[in-house]
């Protein structure tokens, strides 16, 4: 097939150039170095020389990377440097797992630094492999577009000459005139929606430049999606709060536990409006054997738009989040928050409030601290702090099988196990503290009359006597729970929807529209009867081709017959004697 | 919930394992007669590919896609010819190699234990299905809440798109051994692993988002599966064209497989259709689960591994679909694309849930 192998090798051309049904850039091998030119002597010469060269190389370069080869590869390196990114603790999506990992490999996490794997995709390199393969895209889309836009309002162009070369073809001899012959395909093939034209002795159409529009839709829309994911973090800000049942939360940067913001956000862009935490609900399986596997979580909410608006209810839930302006409002965790009371020696109450557990696993077995930092003097009327290390269990195994571990997440079996320290609890120290977690550095453990460390299981209502008059700590019948909500307010969302709208209905037309041309030539034979060719040329090898074609030639035929062979062997091309009228 | 429902609910579930155990069961027996259609096969000696690499050099054959339709003049009783279509590729010789003609080899026997393999995989496909229905009607939820009920779904869904092809008359029973080999590894995977009791939802899951999601996704697996069983038997029909080409002569056992499956440029165009053809809803997959995070998590995207590797799924897809469109990637290097794309979509379903902690997409249960 020496013949034929030589030709049409590349699926967007053939060997004529007009055969090309795509704007995809075709891959030539660029000649590099040398620009032409000779270097004149004197140093005008040396300029222009010069010039020549930088400009020279620098359309080489912007060659090379608008290239589609050059695409290829970026888009691979794309896709190898995201994936350090899954195996690697990000800073982005779990702080506390990268604090754990460099804790545990000291060796490694200096070198992790130096490279940014902490924040692979705020890195320098992550960034400059995708600001690369978008400045490539943006190279490629513009040409692509003119040359489309010049295909739109040129005509199909004319039949080549050797029709029998397409991949699909077919022939038959009429009676019918040529000229009846174009006139009817014409009709046939503008019916069918090709865009056709006569020229010369055939017709010319096409078919299909949804493909094309389709394809520069869909990477034009991967440059908005990219353009709306960037500015979005650039001015989001995002924002976690616990609150307890019954308090409040007002959208202010000093209110929040913590936050985290963008680089171009400023804490102007906060949206105003505050909102109550009314009463939580959570559901869980009651049997079966997933029994303590959550069902519902419902957070009823009062809020108010504005500094002062006018109050609103909402419930919130895991997947649907309050809605204020921008900002969204999700409820992330939840847990209970027992009501203790603490009184000195004397009897005066020193502290009374809920006091938030952190759940350590699935049954809500919580830890956390109570901490009298004020208020409190020791028997001796010394001013101390108080503080008591605590375990809540929502429901307790049951006396005698009791380890403070909880057997179900809803509040059955309540139990509080407190210890209590006296002495410094150390705020003031200037380390950060997590206030569900004590620092008993500077303090001194209670002890029972035995020497042990003084702690105790508390039902509702239950009170621990301190030793040597020092107070008492209460557990109150009420136990409130907490919820937590993150408040997220990330702008240009809306465009990466479109933008992704866009792109899958261009990728869809890019993928399933098929470009093709149809020619018909229908000529006088060297005996005077019509001799009409068809043939198709789609931009890939699709069985669809000859099919159309085929029911095109079946239209056609039906206009202009072949003529009535005398020899039925010689058919489809009949012998002159049967092509008169 | 009242005992009762609970009972009904039990007992479905209960239903629901039978039915898988069955479908199992049923497969196994596919399997074997799979096996058994291609040792028949065996049999024959065809050797189309050498005749047609070594001897075959006229320009253009009559394309079996182009039937020479008779069509009746609209009133007139003459009955006429329609000119046949003549169809020549643009390729290189290789895509005048015939197809092979399936594991049967043209054997009768084959050919039979090839129908019976089909019905039983058509059984096995009732029964699974039957699985996963019961299965759901058990938790009155869609069944794709954990890993079990993922992967007795996903091997639903790539039986019943192989059976659908079959439907169309594609030419894809060759793909039978193959993907019933795999789905027996994966229902095995299943019930032993991976198995859950049934359950509903935790809350982070109920979004309608998840439905789609969920449901598109296994469906493009089930799918890119499809193409890379085709993509692999490509790679080695293709060195067994190149040797022949080449004037050497493969081994036995290659030979008599090899030459019962379809031309390397036919497995290799199926595989670029087929994977073409759900790029656009892996998209739409990646968008959904984005449009949900964003409901269930306060952001639509946040490199969350599960979300990257999804990620670099969809990059890997779109470099093979730009190396096909960019000459001299095409043929084996596309190839190679392809499987490390569908490398990326396993690692992205079982690595990431298995290796990778922290996923938020943590209702695997398989911690
Ligand atoms: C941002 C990363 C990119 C992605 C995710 C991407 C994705 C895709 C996909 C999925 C297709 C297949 C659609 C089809 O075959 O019609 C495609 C086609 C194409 N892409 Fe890209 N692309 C990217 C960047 C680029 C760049 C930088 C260039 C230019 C250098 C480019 C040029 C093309 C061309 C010319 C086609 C059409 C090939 C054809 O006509 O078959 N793309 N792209």
């Amino acid at each position: 097939m020496s013949e034929t192998t030589t030709e049409t090798t590349d699926e967007a051309g053939g060997t004529e150039p007009h055969a090309r049904l795509s704007t995809a850039p075709v891959e030539s091998t660029a000649v590099p170095g040398s620009f032409g030119g000779r270097r004149a002597p004197g140093p005008w010469g040396w300029i222009t020389w010069t010039g020549r060269e930088v400009l020279g190389w620098v359309r080489w370069f912007w060659r090379q990377l608008t290239s589609m080869r050059t695409a290829l590869l970026l888009l691979l390196l794309l896709s190898l440097a995201a994936v350090p990114g899954s195996l690697i603790p990000q800073n982005g999506v779990d702080p506390m797992k990268v604090e754990d990992f460099r804790e545990a490999n000291p060796k490694l996490t200096p070198v992790y630094d130096a490279l940014g794997m902490f924040d692979v995709y705020s890195s320098v390199w992550f960034s400059a492999i995708y600001i690369l393969l978008f400045v490539s895209l943006i190279g490629c889309i513009v040409p692509r577009t003119w040359q489309f836009v010049g295909q739109l309002r040129g005509r199909p162009p004319g039949a080549p000459r050797r029709l029998d070369r397409m991949p699909a073809y077919t022939t038959w001899r009429t009676t019918a005139a040529p000229e009846e012959v174009r006139e009817a395909a014409l009709g046939v093939l503008r019916k069918r929606r090709f865009r056709s034209h006569a020229v010369d002795d055939a017709v010319a159409a096409e078919k299909g430049y949804l493909r094309e529009l389709g394809n520069l839709a869909f990477h034009l829309a991967l440059i908005v999606m990219l353009i709306a994911f960037g500015w979005g973090e650039l001015y989001k800000s995002e924002g976690n709060k616990l609150i307890v049942e019954g308090d409040g939360f007002a959208n202010t940067p000093v209110q929040y536990d913590d936050f985290r913001s963008g680089s171009l956000f400023s804490y102007d862009d906060l949206e105003p409006f505050s909102f109550d935490l009314d009463d939580f609900r959570a559901t869980y399986a009651e049997s079966g054997p997933n029994r303590g596997t959550p069902r519902t979580y419902e957070a009823a909410l009062t809020y108010r738009e504005g500094v002062d608006g006018a109050e609103r209810k909402k419930v919130v839930e895991v997947n649907e989040p309050l809605e204020i302006g921008g900002s969204k409002v999700y409820l992330t965790s939840h847990g209970y928050a027992p009501v203790v009371t603490v009184r000195d020696g004397k009897g005066e109450i020193v502290y009374s409030q809920p006091v938030p557990m952190l759940p350590i696993d699935q049954n809500i077995t919580s830890q956390g601290a109570v901490k009298v930092l004020d208020g409190y003097r020791d028997p001796e009327g010394e001013e101390e702090q108080l503080a008591f290390s605590a375990v809540f269990v929502p429901t307790f195994a049951g006396k005698g099988s009791g380890t403070m571990f909880s057997q179900f997440p809803a509040l059955e079996f309540p139990v509080l196990a407190v210890a209590g320290y006296h002495g410094s609890v150390g705020v003031d120290s200037g380390i950060p503290q997590n206030v569900y977690q004590l620092d008993d550095r500077k303090m001194k453990q209670f002890k029972d009359e035995n020497g042990d460390t003084l702690r105790k299981m508390l039902l509702p209502g239950e009170t621990m006597e301190l030793p040597d008059g020092a107070g008492s700590i209460t557990f109150e019948k009420e136990i409130k729970e907490w919820a937590n909500f993150q408040v997220v307010q990330q702008p240009a969302g809306g465009w990466a929807l479109g933008g992704s709208v866009v792109a899958i209905a261009g990728l869809s037309g890019s993928l399933f529209i098929q470009r093709r041309r149809v020619w018909v030539r229908a000529r006088s034979g060297d005996d005077g009867v019509t001799v009409v060719e068809m043939a198709g040329l789609g931009r890939s090898e699709s069985a669809r081709l000859p099919q159309e074609l085929g029911e095109l030639v079946g239209l056609v035929h039906d206009r202009a017959p072949t003529a009535p062979a005398a020899d039925p062997e010689d058919s489809p091309v009949p012998s002159p004697e049967g092509a008169d009228k | 919930m009242t005992t009762l429902a609970a009972t009904t609910n039990e007992s479905l579930a209960q239903i629901s394992n039978v039915l898988i155990y069955s479908a199992m069961a049923v497969y196994t027996l596919a399997f074997f007669a799979y096996i058994t259609e291609w040792i028949f096969g065996s049999r024959s000696k065809v050797a189309r590919t050498a005749a047609a690499l070594t001897a075959g050099t006229d320009a253009a054959k009559p394309a079996a896609s182009a039937p020479a339709v008779t069509v009746r003049k609209a009133g007139g009783t003459t009955v006429l010819e329609r000119p046949e279509v003549v169809v020549r590729s643009s390729g290189t010789s290789r895509a005048d190699v015939p197809d092979g003609p399936g594991a049967h080899g043209g054997d009768e026997q084959g050919d039979l234990y090839g129908r019976i393999a089909v019905s039983l995989t058509v059984l096995g496909f009732l029964l699974s299905f039957g699985g996963v229905l019961t299965r759901a009607l058990s938790v009155q939820r869609a069944p794709w809440g954990n890993m079990y009920e993922f992967n007795i779904t996903f091997t639903t869904v790539a039986v019943g798109v192989y059976l659908a092809l079959l439907a169309f008359r594609r030419n894809v029973r060759w793909m039978g051994l193959p993907l019933i080999t795999a789905v027996l590894l994966d229902l095995g995977l299943a019930v032993t692993v991976l198995y859950t009791e049934s359950d509903q939802l935790v809350p982070a899951l109920h979004s309608y988002w998840l439905y789609i999601h969920v449901s598109t996704a296994i469906l493009c697996g089930a799918v890119f599966y499809v193409a890379a069983v085709s993509t692999i038997l490509y790679l080695f029909r293709d060195s067994y064209e190149n040797k022949l080409a080449g004037g050497g002569t493969p081994g036995r056992f290659a030979t008599s497989v090899l030459e019962r499956l379809p031309a390397a440029s036919s497995l290799d165009k199926f595989a670029y259709r087929v994977n073409a053809a759900v790029f656009p809803l892996w998209t739409f997959t990646i968008i959904a689960g984005a449009i949900w995070a964003g409901d269930a998590w306060g952001r639509y995207w946040g490199w969350d591994p599960k979300e990257t590797w999804s990620f670099i799924t969809w990059i890997a897809y779109a470099c093979y679909l730009h190396a096909r469109a960019t000459a001299g990637w095409k043929g084996r290097k596309a190839a190679y694309l392809a499987l490390i794309a569908f490398g990326c979509w396993l690692f992205n379903y079982y690595g990431v849930n298995i290796f990778v902690s922290g996923s938020k997409h943590s209702y695997a249960g398989v911690e």
